[in-house]
């Protein structure tokens, strides 16, 4: 059960990840000013794939919940955390975006963290 | 592609406004959680009371507006750049945690620390955003 949930988590939370990142780039700049906030909310309102991230969102969220509340913490955060890497590579190919040497590095170097700052 | 000063800056104001907002959202929310009589359980009623208490509110809130300056954010910055840069949030919230709940922060977790804080960095000697903006706008 906790390898469903976890696969859950990762695949929501990816998939919310890069459908908001498309869809952002698509809409142009956005701000969170007073003004800027109306506009951000329109936006979500307007794109579909947005409230489908969204979706996204609190699926990961409550699959989230059942794992913490069936495993440990140490386990859930750090094992919930590949999806770093798996978003990296999905932005390379999917997104098309430049993942060099540093960027990839980086990634992995926050993903370390994140798995020692969990246990 | 290179970003302008003026991008840089809006992109960076947007990363340090989530930063902060999104462990202070989570310790509001862990706070008002902390201090609800009631056990929180599947019942709905009972995740409604817990709504009312101005903490957990107040985190809510937050966290609402995090989710918003999140998306602000990528619509300025490529994905594989904000998520290893926002993870500061994690050492945040670590601290947040020792500083206002009293919880121990093992020497382990203070090395995790250090190794987010390289990754940001040279995640953030790269440029923010590689990929053109689909409308056209740069």
């Amino acid at each position: 059960m906790k390898w469903l949930l976890l696969s859950i988590v990762v695949t929501a939370t990816a998939l919310s990840d890069l459908l908001q990142s498309h869809e952002m780039k698509r809409a142009g700049e956005q701000s969170v000013g007073a003004r800027g906030l109306a506009r951000l909310l329109k936006t979500i309102a307007l794109r579909r794939y947005l409230i489908l991230s969204i979706g996204c969102l609190a699926v990961s969220f409550f699959a989230f919940m059942a794992l913490v509340q069936a495993e440990p913490l140490s386990f859930a955060v750090p094992a919930s955390a590949s999806s770093f890497i798996l978003e990296t590579i999905l932005a390379k190919f999917v997104l098309k975006e430049h993942v060099g040497v540093r960027r990839g590095t980086g990634a992995l170097l926050v993903l370390g963290g994140v798995i020692l700052l969990a246990r | 592609m290179t970003a302008s000063p003026g991008m840089r800056f809006r992109t960076y104001s947007l990363l340090g406004l989530f930063i902060f907002l999104r462990p202070l959202g989570n310790l509001s929310l862990a706070w008002g959680t902390k201090h609800f009589p009631q056990v929180l359980s599947l019942n709905p009623a009972v995740y409604l009371r817990a709504m009312a208490d101005p903490f957990v509110a107040l985190g809510i809130a937050m966290l609402i507006l995090a989710l918003l300056t999140r998306l602000a954010l990528l619509s300025l910055a490529d994905l594989s750049f904000v998520l290893p840069v926002t993870a500061v949030g994690y050492v945040l919230a670590t601290l947040f945690g020792q500083v206002f709940l009293h919880e121990a922060v093992t020497a382990q977790q203070w090395m995790g620390s250090v190794l987010i804080f390289m990754g940001t960095g040279l995640v953030g000697t790269t440029s923010q955003n590689t990929t053109p903006n689909l409308n056209g706008r740069a």
